[in-house]
């Protein structure tokens, strides 16, 4: 026994250094990344961030340079800080909590300091850098916007967050990322990739020289040059449009899908997101919870359609063959089901068949319809489903898998939807609310513009996309590929007809263009807001779609005023004035132009917050802005359109 | 299996193991302390170089032991022994002090450093004192005696602040065991030593809880055989270790020991402090984990390791040269490395069990458990498993005197171990 005790022990000895290697070099294997590895120092080579070009070739986004002051924090040896403070016009307050800040990131590695030095501040620090160690600078380049519109189409890009960092290891702390718009939806493509250089170094930090002769090193790969869809004219026109106004303006080309103009109002110069004010005004943007102006209402905004959802019930109906188009429904004034009933605007008495029913969007005829679709096999739970799975076709209820950053489903419902409502029973006048888009479909103004371009083309649509090139790349098949919906080709002619009665002589009938036959649907949408717990009622939103011209159509749009009382009155003057500028070029109806600078809906906003009560619709006045603004949108008006002077 | 052929009858086994160990050594010799991509193999100024003509210095140096009379070896081991314990205490006169250690005679640029060499020559002495018919390890008298002969190098060197010699010569524990050495001394230090990590790890009093715990449950089940006075001075034994632990480690070890026992019980738990002793003391550990980390599987490729060739382990080519091996030669190369050490042991012990003369034996058990000790203690401490101890790995690591003081350890047990057959 005795003499196994040495035997035994260098055996276990040996065992328990291979166990110990293994865990050191096997099991724990983070150590084995060159980016790991204090022995070596990674530079980086921003690339040029590719550029954004509006759809006729005009320059919206380029860039400037910038200057970082990075800091390893485990590489800083006492220094003089009253002087390096003074260059950095900070404080030493600020310097300690800047050190602590980085020190916790990471000891090891670089995060900025003081980003976005000016020139002349560049030019006077660049000069004493070496005397401090564990600084450096790193030059990056920041955004330059050539406009001041699309706030919300071009988005921004800011330093990427820790949770970014975490989850995509390709960016490192202090590296620029597209926020939001096509910066964030095209981020891949207009970064580019960042080159890497590893450069060996001896343990007294002293670069030796590259690591392996330079054979793991990257060049830097430039960002491509992107072309958007937008028309930068049309855009800023709209923006103009819907100055002083809250809502959402989108329009398509039918077409192709293509997304001419996407306007959320209020807005912001983009200019403002870029440089070292860019915190403190995204903070103020950000904390604006009223106007919410980083909200893109035209995808974001879910609101109750209203009347131009009757075009989708005219459509269900004349697809399930449950009515006629030269079928006539009487309106007494309304639609009375059981004991209940639904005003309508139309004369005691009135008469409508399809065409007249859309053209005075009569709400008894499209009660009707949509019972009848319900009602079609006797059992409203299987007829709302038919229902649901027609308006879902067109791309309502439903993300519609785009290329834009954000975007909403809205709500299309169906049996399944009202299953807790209504457990056992259900029958058609249940939901009859949806009958006029209300009730419980809602839609966000993208979908509604894809469902105007859908029933443009009669009967497909392409997916929206703010995408038109990329240098070298072809577009991926979803936008160019038709998608079908569920109704015939032959359904949608009574609707259009409808449609243009409504411009020629129904509720759009003081909205005429010359010579541009438009299509369209006005839309006034009930809207509660809750008060101090106080469910209470504000002015109806104005919403219209349409698409122009009938024949061929070139544009199809949808607008949303928040609170704008009915369709006609705000978003109808939108949609016509961007339609004519986009097919004519030119505005002959400087009457609506001029109405829709002149007016602000402000003081509507006002009133929820006021804390006292207030009127609204019918019984409110109308404000107008003051002379100075107006001036100042005349000019800007103006200037828009003679960009020469 | 043995040629019984005059010029084979070395065993040849070793010799191989031996020389692999010293080539493998030198190649990452080279990759430590190599500047620059050109390499010039005969440049005396670099660590690669010496080490160069040190190996083949050593070449002759195994000639010259091999070449002389085994019964050379037992008969002058006091007389060697006595040299060697003279060279010792000369150092106090003549030696020159690198690092804190007076452990180095010096003649020009040439260093030597005599407690080297004394490991061979106390063995020398131990296997004498042992195989001498009139001594009986089981008498107190002549185990007193043997533990003077093996604690004055080891007292000489622990005052010359070479502490980690000192430790070497608890090696020769293996020995004595071996050879009869009562169990109590053992049992002792081992106790003694879990004891002193508990007590550290954690704390006094839970300790000696533990342990009287443990010794009255022992006592219950064997009430026939232990008696109660023995019990009880087990347990005052116990928790006096226990404190005495605590007071030494608090009161007499220097700063730099308790912090390099503190890191290695994982004491400290502020990661400030911590993150303070990466960059101090434990630097070193701290840099050495990293680079075998960094080898994984297959390593870096030789001459290619970023860490090695960055400079970041202090003291690579030397005693931390197992962590050049971990990063470039990744986990195959270092196992192999391992693996090496392990068959070599294996063998020295096989043969010293084969011996027909206890001489030969307890010099031959003794060659291997100092070459365990130094295996142990050096990789166990690049590796993080043991406290710091600054010794080197034997046939590996850069230093003439080191590798000269191997060989003739070694070399001496291959001509005794070549003799056996032979009459005495």
């Amino acid at each position: 026994m005795r003499q196994l005790l040495l035997f035994i022990s260098v055996i276990t000895v040996g065992i328990l250094f291979i166990s110990r290697l293994f865990y050191l070099q096997i099991y724990k294997t983070d150590a084995n990344n060159l980016f790991e590895d204090n022995a070596i120092r990674k530079v980086y080579d921003y690339p040029k961030r590719g550029f954004v070009y509006d759809r006729n070739g005009k320059l919206l986004v380029a860039n400037q340079p910038t200057y970082d002051v990075m800091i390893i924090p485990r590489e800083v040896k006492p220094l003089d800080t009253t002087e390096f403070c003074k260059l950095l016009k900070i404080t030493k307050e600020d310097f300690n909590r800047k050190y602590n800040k980085a020190y916790r990131y990471s000891p090891r590695l670089p995060s900025p300091f003081v980003p976005q030095l000016s020139k002349e501040d560049y030019a006077v620090l660049q000069e004493k850098m070496r005397k401090f160690e564990g600084f450096y600078i790193q030059k990056r380049s920041l955004r330059d916007y050539q406009t001041t519109i699309g706030a919300n189409v071009l988005g921004d890009i800011g330093e990427v967050n820790y949770a970014t960092i975490n989850k995509n290891p390709y960016y490192r702390m202090g590296d620029l990322i597209g926020k939001q718009g096509v910066e964030a939806s095209y981020e891949e493509i207009l970064r580019g990739t960042k080159g890497i250089k590893f450069i060996q170094k001896d343990r007294f930090n002293r670069n030796i020289g590259p690591y392996k002769d330079g054979k793991f090193d990257t060049i830097p790969e430039q960002g491509k040059d992107i072309t958007i869809t937008i028309d930068a004219q049309l855009q800023a026109y709209g923006e103009l449009l819907m100055k002083n106004k809250r809502g959402g303006v989108i329009a398509l080309e039918p077409k192709t899908g293509e997304i001419l103009a996407m306007v959320a109002a209020p807005t912001y110069d983009p200019n403002i997101l870029v440089g070292r004010n860019r915190s403190k005004n995204f903070t103020k943007l950000y904390n604006d919870s009223i106007a919410k102006p980083l909200f893109n209402r035209s995808l974001q905004g879910v609101y109750e359609p209203g009347s131009p959802f009757k075009l989708m019930n005219a459509l269900i109906a004349l697809q399930e063959g449950v009515m006629d188009e030269n079928e006539h429904v009487t309106c007494y004034r309304g639609y009375k089901y059981g004991n209940r009933f639904m005003k309508c605007h139309c004369n005691y008495g009135t008469r409508n068949n399809m065409v007249t029913g859309i053209q005075r969007s009569c709400n008894a005829y499209f009660a009707t319809a949509y019972r009848k679709i319900l009602d079609k096999t006797g059992n409203a739970s299987e007829g709302i489903d038919t229902w649901s799975k027609h308006a879902k076709s067109f791309g309502l209820g439903n993300f519609l898998n785009n290329d834009l950053y954000v975007g909403q489903k809205g709500r299309i419902p169906d049996r399944d939807y009202y299953k807790h409502i209504y457990p056992k029973t259900f029958y058609s006048t249940y939901t009859i609310s949806n009958a006029i888009g209300q009730g419980e479909v809602a839609t966000t103004p993208i979908q509604l513009a894809n469902m105007a371009a859908a029933i443009a083309n009669r009967g497909y649509f392409y997916t929206p996309h703010i995408i038109k090139h990329i240098e070298g790349e072809t577009l991926p098949e979803n936008f160019t590929k038709p998608k079908y919906t569920t109704i015939d080709k032959e359904n949608f002619e009574p609707v259009i007809d409808g449609m243009l009665a409504v411009y020629e002589k129904g509720t759009a009938s003081s909205l005429r263009v010359k010579d541009i036959d438009i299509c369209g649907k006005t839309g006034t949408v009930e809207n509660f807001a809750i008060i101090d717990s106080v469910k209470t009622q504000l002015t109806d939103h104005s919403i219209f779609v349409a698409f122009a011209p009938k024949d061929n159509p070139k544009i199809a749009i949808a607008v949303f005023v928040e609170n704008g009382y009915w369709g006609s009155r705000f978003a109808g003057k939108v949609a016509s004035l961007m339609i004519e500028k986009h097919i004519k070029g030119e505005i002959t109806r400087t009457d609506l132009e001029d109405w829709l600078i002149r007016h602000t809906l402000e003081d509507e906003y006002a009133k929820p917050y006021s804390g006292e009560p207030f009127k609204i619709n019918g019984y409110t006045q109308l404000q107008t802005v003051n002379d100075s603004t107006y001036w100042q949108l005349k000019n800007q008006l103006n200037k828009l359109k003679n960009p020469e002077i | 299996m043995r040629v019984t052929n005059k010029h084979f009858k070395f065993d040849w086994i070793t010799i191989f193991l031996f020389l692999l160990l010293v080539g493998f050594g030198w190649l990452n010799i080279l990759s430590a302390s190599h500047i620059g991509a050109d390499i010039n193999y005969f440049d005396l100024s670099q660590p690669y170089g010496k080490q160069f003509v040190f190996i083949f210095l050593n070449l002759i140096l195994i000639v010259l032991v091999l070449a002389i009379d085994a019964k050379f070896y037992e008969r002058f081991a006091s007389i060697i022994y006595i040299i060697s314990m003279l060279s010792l205490v000369g150092l106090f006169l003549f030696g020159k002090n690198v690092n804190g250690a007076t452990s180095w005679y010096g003649i020009g640029s040439f260093t030597i450093q005599p407690s080297e060499f004394a490991k061979s020559a106390t063995a020398l002495a131990v296997a004498k004192h042992l195989s001498d018919l009139n001594t009986n390890i089981k008498t107190f008298k002549d185990q007193l005696r043997t533990f003077a002969i093996i604690g004055i190098p080891a007292i000489l060197v622990l005052l010359q602040n070479d502490t980690g010699s000192t430790i070497v010569y608890g090696a020769f524990i293996y020995v004595l065991f071996r050879e009869g050495l009562p169990n109590v001394y053992l049992t002792t230090a081992f106790s003694t030593l879990i004891l002193a990590i508990l007590s550290l790890k954690f704390g006094f009093i839970i300790t000696s809880v533990i342990s009287t715990v443990i010794i009255i449950g022992i006592h219950y089940f064997n009430k026939k055989h232990i008696r109660i006075y023995q019990s009880v001075f087990l347990i005052i034994a116990a928790i006096s270790i226990a404190f005495g632990v605590k007071f030494f480690y608090q009161s007499i070890l220097q700063p730099h020991q308790q912090e390099r026992i503190s890191l290695w019980l994982r004491l400290e738990k502020d990661p400030n402090k911590l993150e303070a002793m990466k960059k101090t003391f434990a630097y070193n550990l701290n840099e050495s984990e990293k680079a075998i980390s960094s080898g994984g599987l297959t390593g870096k490729g030789f001459l290619e390791g970023t860490r090695t060739t960055g400079k970041f382990v202090p003291e690579q080519h030397t005693d931390y040269i197992f962590s050049t091996v971990g990063e470039e030669w990744g986990f195959l190369g270092s196992a192999f490395v391992v693996v090496t050490f392990v068959l070599l042991l294996l063998r020295i012990l096989h043969l010293a069990e084969l011996q027909k003369s206890q001489f030969s034996r307890v010099y031959g058990y003794s060659v291997a458990a100092i070459i365990f000790i130094h295996f142990f203690v050096n990789i166990g401490m690049v590796m993080g498993l043991i406290p710091t101890i600054g010794i080197p790995l034997p046939m590996f690591s850069y230093g003439g005197s080191g590798l000269w003081a191997f060989t003739i350890l070694l070399f001496i047990f291959i001509k005794l171990d070549s003799n056996r057959i032979n009459e005495w």
